[in-house]
Parts: C-alpha cells; sequence; structure tokens
C-alpha cells in the first residue's frame, strides 16, 4: 500500500508581510525562518507515517509542489519519517488557484502510480482556502474524505474514518483510493530524530517538472491581484477602572449595552 | 436569463444560519444583476425547507428529495449540484463555509472547471461581475479577488453577511432526481456521535474565552458560566487545548475555528498573533488579563487589568441583574 502525503510551504505563523503594488513578501525577524511547513500539514506527514506504522503502508512519499526554496519542507518530511519525497518544481506552475495546484498534484501521484491513500492537510495558512482534498481527489476520480479526526480501520479495500462535523463525528466507510483532508486532533505530529534529520539531508529529492506531468501550465480563473494591507482599526483601547471588581463589571455592562452587541 | 444559484443547507428541516445570511448576500447582489435567485436546496424530506427558501426571499427552488441524501455525503451531493449548475447556466453559485458547504463548492468547482473564491466576507458588483473581499495571510492582509470569465463560485464566511429576512413569499420547487444511486455510492455512513450540549462557535454571537490565565481545566468554570448566562459559547487559546484543559474543538486561531462573533471577551489570553488570526474580526473585542502589557490590548476595544477570577464572577452577577 503506498500512500502519498501532500506538503505545502507557507509563510511562518509570526511573520510579518508588507505589499507593494500588489506583490506581497514577507519576512521573520524573530524566528529568522520566514518559510515552514503549513502547520496544518504537519498533521498530514504524522499520519502518513502511522498508516506504515499501524497499518502496514510500504512507502509514504512526501509531494510538494513549490519552488527552489520549498524543497525544505520535504526534508523535514523525510526527516519526520516519510520514506520518499517528490519536488515538483517549475516556474510554468506558479500562480496556480487551488485547482491548478490540484491537477499539478493529481499529475505528480498518477506518476508515483498505484497509491491506495492520499493525506493532506486541512487548509493551507496562506490562503486558507482549504480545497485542495476535494478538488485533488476530483481530478483523480477517487472519494474525498475531509475533516477527518480519526482513521480507525483499514482491511482489504476499505477504509473507515471519523469525521469531524459542525454537528458531531460521522463515521464514514468508503472503498479505496481515497483522498484525506485531515484536522488536527487527528494525531500529535512527531519532531524529527536526529539521526531523520542527517538522513533526510543526504537523500536525494526526485525533481520533477511541468512537462514531466504532461502538463502546459495552469492558467488561474481567479484574479486576486489586488491585496492590501488591513485598514487600521480606529480608535485605541479603553481601559475599564474602579475602586472594585463590581464596579469595573459595572461599567463594563453599561458600555457592551452601549455597543449593543448584548 | 442568468441566475445567482445559492447552494441551502438544512439541519432538521430548518435552513442553517450561514446559509439564511446567504440567502440575504445574494438578493443584494442578484438585485444590482438584475437577475433571480436560485435556491438549490437538497436532502431527505426537505419540502418545508424548499418552502423556507421561498420565505427569505428565493425567486425559484430547485432541488432534489431523497433517501441517498439522508445524510450529507459529497459524493451524493456534489453530482447533483453539478447538474444543476450544467442544465441552467447560472452566473455565480454561492455558498455558506459550512463542512458540508466547503465540500460541495470545491466538487463543483473541480467539476465545472470554474473559478472558486473562498471565505469571502463582502460582496460587490463590479462590471457584472462579483467581487469578492476576504482575508488572507492569517487575516494580516485582504483581497478583492474576481473570476472574471468562468462560474463564479463563492464561499461566504460565517456571520459576515446579514441573514435573510422573512418575505412570506411562496412557490413551487422544482424536483429532480438523484444523479448518483445507493448502490453507485462507495461511501456508507456507518455512525453519528453527536456533539453534546454547547453552541457552534462560528455561529455564536458572544463567545467567552479563556486562556493559560484561566489556571487549569477547572479554570474555565466561570468561563461558561459567564458564557451560558450571555447565551454564548466557550472558545480557547491553542495552550489550554495542548495543555488538555478542554477539547480542540473550542481552539480559536490559526490552527483553530475562525470566528466573527458580535462580542468576544478573552480572558487570560496573551494574544499572541497566532490567536489574534482567528478573532480579530469579532465586532467587540473586550480583554481581562492581569498584565497591562499584554499584546490583546492592542487589538481589544475594552480592556481591563485584573485578574480574571475577580472579574468573571463580578460580570456574570451584573450581566444577570441586567438581562433580569
Ligand atoms: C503553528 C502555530 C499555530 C498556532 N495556532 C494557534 C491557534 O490557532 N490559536 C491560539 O490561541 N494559539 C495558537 N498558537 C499558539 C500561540 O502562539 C500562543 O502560544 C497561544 O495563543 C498562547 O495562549 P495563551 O494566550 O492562553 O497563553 P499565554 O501566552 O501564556 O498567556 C496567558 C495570559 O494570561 C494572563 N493571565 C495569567 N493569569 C491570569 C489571571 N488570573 N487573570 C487574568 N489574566 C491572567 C497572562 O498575563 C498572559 O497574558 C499557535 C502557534 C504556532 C507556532
Ligand atoms: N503546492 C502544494 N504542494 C503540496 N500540497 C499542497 C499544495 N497546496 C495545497 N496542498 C495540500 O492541500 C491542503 C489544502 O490546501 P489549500 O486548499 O490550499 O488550503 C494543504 O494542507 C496541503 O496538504
Amino acid at each position: 500500500m503506498k500512500v502519498v502525503v501532500c506538503v505545502k510551504q507557507t509563510p511562518s505563523t509570526t511573520a510579518t508581510f508588507k505589499v507593494d503594488g500588489g506583490v506581497v513578501s514577507w519576512d521573520d525577524s524573530g524566528s529568522g525562518k520566514p518559510n515552514v511547513v503549513n502547520p496544518w500539514d504537519e498533521y498530514a506527514i504524522e499520519e502518513g507515517i502511522l498508516l506504515k506504522e499501524k497499518h502496514g503502508a510500504s512507502d509514504v512519499f512526501a509531494l510538494n509542489v513549490g519552488n527552489d526554496d520549498s524543497i525544505d519542507v520535504l526534508r523535514t518530511a523525510l526527516a519526520m519519517g516519510c520514506t520518499e519525497a517528490i519536488h515538483v518544481n517549475d516556474p510554468a506552475l506558479a500562480g496556480a488557484d487551488t485547482l491548478g495546484t490540484a491537477k499539478v498534484l493529481a499529475a505528480a501521484i498518477e506518476k508515483i502510480g498505484d497509491v491506495s491513500i492520499v493525506v493532506t492537510g486541512k487548509q493551507a495558512i496562506d490562503g486558507d482556502t482549504g480545497m485542495t482534498p476535494v478538488q485533488l481527489a476530483r481530478k483523480l476520480g477517487w472519494t474525498p474524505l475531509t475533516n477527518v479526526a480519526a482513521i480507525t480501520e483499514i482491511s482489504g479495500d476499505s477504509i473507515t474514518v471519523e469525521r469531524l462535523l459542525e454537528s458531531g463525528r460521522q463515521v464514514v466507510t468508503a472503498v479505496l483510493p481515497v483522498v484525506i483532508g485531515t484536522v488536527k486532533e487527528i494525531n500529535d505530529p512527531r519532531y524529527p530524530s536526529f539521526m531523520g534529520i542527517r538522513k533526510a539531508n543526504r537523500a536525494t529529492v526526485p525533481t520533477w517538472t511541468a512537462s514531466d506531468l504532461g502538463i502546459n501550465g495552469v492558467a488561474s480563473k481567479v484574479d486576486w491581484s489586488s491585496v492590501y494591507a488591513i485598514p487600521a482599526r480606529e480608535g485605541s483601547v479603553e481601559m475599564i477602572t474602579g475602586d472594585d471588581a463590581q464596579e469595573i463589571a459595572e461599567a463594563l455592562v453599561d458600555k457592551l449595552f452601549e455597543e449593543k452587541v448584548i | 436569463m442568468s441566475d445567482i444559484f445559492v447552494y441551502v443547507e438544512s439541519q432538521n428541516g430548518k435552513i442553517v444560519p450561514v446559509s439564511l445570511e446567504t440567502l440575504g448576500a445574494a438578493r443584494i447582489v442578484a438585485d444590482e444583476l438584475g437577475e433571480d435567485v436560485t435556491a438549490v436546496v437538497l436532502g431527505s424530506d426537505v419540502t418545508a425547507v424548499a418552502e423556507a427558501a421561498f420565505d427569505y426571499g428565493a425567486d425559484n427552488v430547485l432541488g432534489c428529495d431523497d433517501e441517498t441524501l439522508k445524510e450529507f455525503r459529497v459524493e451524493a451531493y456534489g453530482p447533483i449540484v453539478t447538474q444543476l449548475v450544467e442544465d441552467n447556466d447560472p452566473s455565480a453559485l454561492l455558498i455558506g463555509s459550512s463542512t458540508a458547504g466547503r465540500d460541495v463548492a470545491a466538487w463543483v468547482a473541480a467539476d465545472t472547471e470554474a473559478g472558486l473564491m473562498t471565505e469571502a466576507v463582502s460582496l460587490a458588483v463590479e462590471d457584472d461581475r462579483i467581487k469578492a473581499t476576504r482575508p488572507v495571510y492569517a487575516a494580516k492582509l485582504l483581497c478583492d479577488a474576481v473570476i472574471p470569465d468562468s462560474l463564479q463560485i463563492i464561499t461566504l464566511r460565517n456571520r459576515a453577511f446579514a441573514p435573510a429576512e422573512a418575505t412570506g413569499n411562496t412557490g413551487d420547487a422544482e424536483w429532480i432526481d438523484p444523479v448518483v444511486d445507493e448502490d453507485d455510492l462507495t461511501t456508507k455512513v456507518t455512525g453519528f456521535k453527536a456533539k453534546e450540549g454547547g453552541m457552534s462557535l462560528t455561529e455564536a454571537t458572544i463567545i467567552v474565552s479563556g486562556g493559560r490565565g484561566v489556571g487549569g481545566p477547572e479554570g474555565f468554570e466561570p468561563i461558561r458560566q459567564l458564557a451560558a448566562v450571555l447565551n454564548g459559547a466557550v472558545g480557547a487559546s491553542r495552550a489550554t487545548v495542548d495543555a488538555g484543559w478542554i477539547p480542540y474543538e473550542h481552539q480559536v486561531g490559526q490552527t483553530g475555528k475562525t470566528v466573527s462573533p458580535d462580542l468576544y471577551i478573552a480572558c487570560g489570553i496573551s494574544g499572541a498573533i497566532q490567536h489574534q488570526a482567528g478573532m480579530r474580526t469579532a465586532k467587540i473585542i473586550v480583554a481581562i488579563n492581569k498584565d497591562a502589557e499584554a499584546p490583546i490590548f492592542s487589538l481589544a476595544h475594552y480592556g481591563i487589568v485584573a485578574d480574571l477570577f475577580d472579574i468573571l464572577p463580578a460580570l456574570e452577577e451584573a450581566f444577570q441583574e441586567r438581562l433580569g
């Protein structure tokens, strides 16, 4: 059983952003690491590795579509325990929308071949769209299972999962192959081991281009060129003070009734 | 004539709040474009939902009422919406951003090769196309997006739009047959564990939220009590979830839920940038924190520098008095 984990590189959660003529750039002076593994994808990587450890998967591929820099996320995935990595890197693929990305991921998964389960994160923290797992499943012609909080059983060609919905947990059995979108509840991602890091740094990661995948380019259907900083909030915080808790509480309650939010 | 399609989600025969908001937003956009609002109603036993869709301002209702749609499965729902879109060629499909709504949006966009804009917080009409504004990059930037040439599929963030109001209108829904038979569906729903009690965070108008300052699992008790008095929901910072003091479903922030309540009361939360990403669009933010330098105060509208265990009981009492 082959498993593929989709891993995106995103700005770090503490990055600060600049927009210049619609072009977004970022920096992270605090941590010095402006780009990281999309935090939601750490759960996808962990689940991929658990599929090997608990459910007998033979290979766990980490797959990234990105640029020269994004190979770092694949090294992290290898260091955590993925057995292989594929880096799709081609300027012709830059600027894709989620559907374009889904097509590229689908082509790469077909090229890997004979895959039973694809695991993705819930969403990427830069765009926060969370559309990739279902779109990828459609392009592969497989069954999508989103918001998966537990993989409870795999037997033969069937898989049982628990999905986290607004109203509760849905237990679903599906026929493989499937694309699984994970949520944070599913596991606790491990830290890469020292040995893992050494091995990952020495691993050769194949790079595939658009033409390797038989793709000519990915025109985005959405024009999102207008990006700008959020206008600063007017006014500053109003501190509520008083002689005791009761006086403070009453003063705040008055304010909140005035604001008509109660 | 082209239409604005609205995917209407229902639960136990009632339209869910985010779909009422989507109907409200669609009406405004459709009036500006001179188009109709067509509600798409899917489920099992949903005649009352179709009637409600007319009442909440839909000009037409298209739907499918079938046993295969009893439980939401995108595999069963997606192909029907795709077929309705292909048969009727609407200019846009608006969908409330719930778990099911997001699945449907992604499915239909992939199958019809449509453009997809997610998590819109406001909509405008420009040159006969819909401009959707949404926060990006952890809500640090805003983006205005348009889909110039294809079907425009747009998901709308919870509580960002005013809900449609009842009009008293009635009409006849048009029902179609399901697209996929039960035997051809590869997923089976074999169980459901309903969430016990508690209000959904994303739908709540008031959220009282606790951070590491609550000190332990029992520290959430005064938070819960205040939330109960205000008929609100309980939120939490990641630090408290990671510590196991409260389940993950309460987490607000970049790797938790994104919420926009009318009122967000942050108690013992420092206001890390990742927490802010999930709550900065709240209308009014109140911060209660011992540390006057906590970053949450730079975001808050009202601040109290004090021990939360002193303030919360007093607040509960003051609200109880006022609310009777
Ligand atoms: C990839 C990534 C993703 C993340 N995602 C999220 C996310 O989704 N949501 C999230 O919340 N965080 C997230 N974080 C974590 C975030 O960085 C902070 O660590 C976290 O928000 C801190 O939680 P806190 O405010 O409860 O705790 P602290 O930062 O420890 O703050 C506790 C506050 O309580 C105050 N306090 C203590 N005792 C009292 C008292 N008795 N009365 C009043 N005040 C008191 C203190 O002054 C302090 O300000 C993420 C981090 C990373 C790296
Ligand atoms: N460029 C990419 N390379 C690899 N995986 C990706 C890429 N973009 C998205 N994904 C996967 O799809 C998930 C959802 O992303 P999104 O739909 O962009 O929010 C992510 O958590 C990843 O697992």
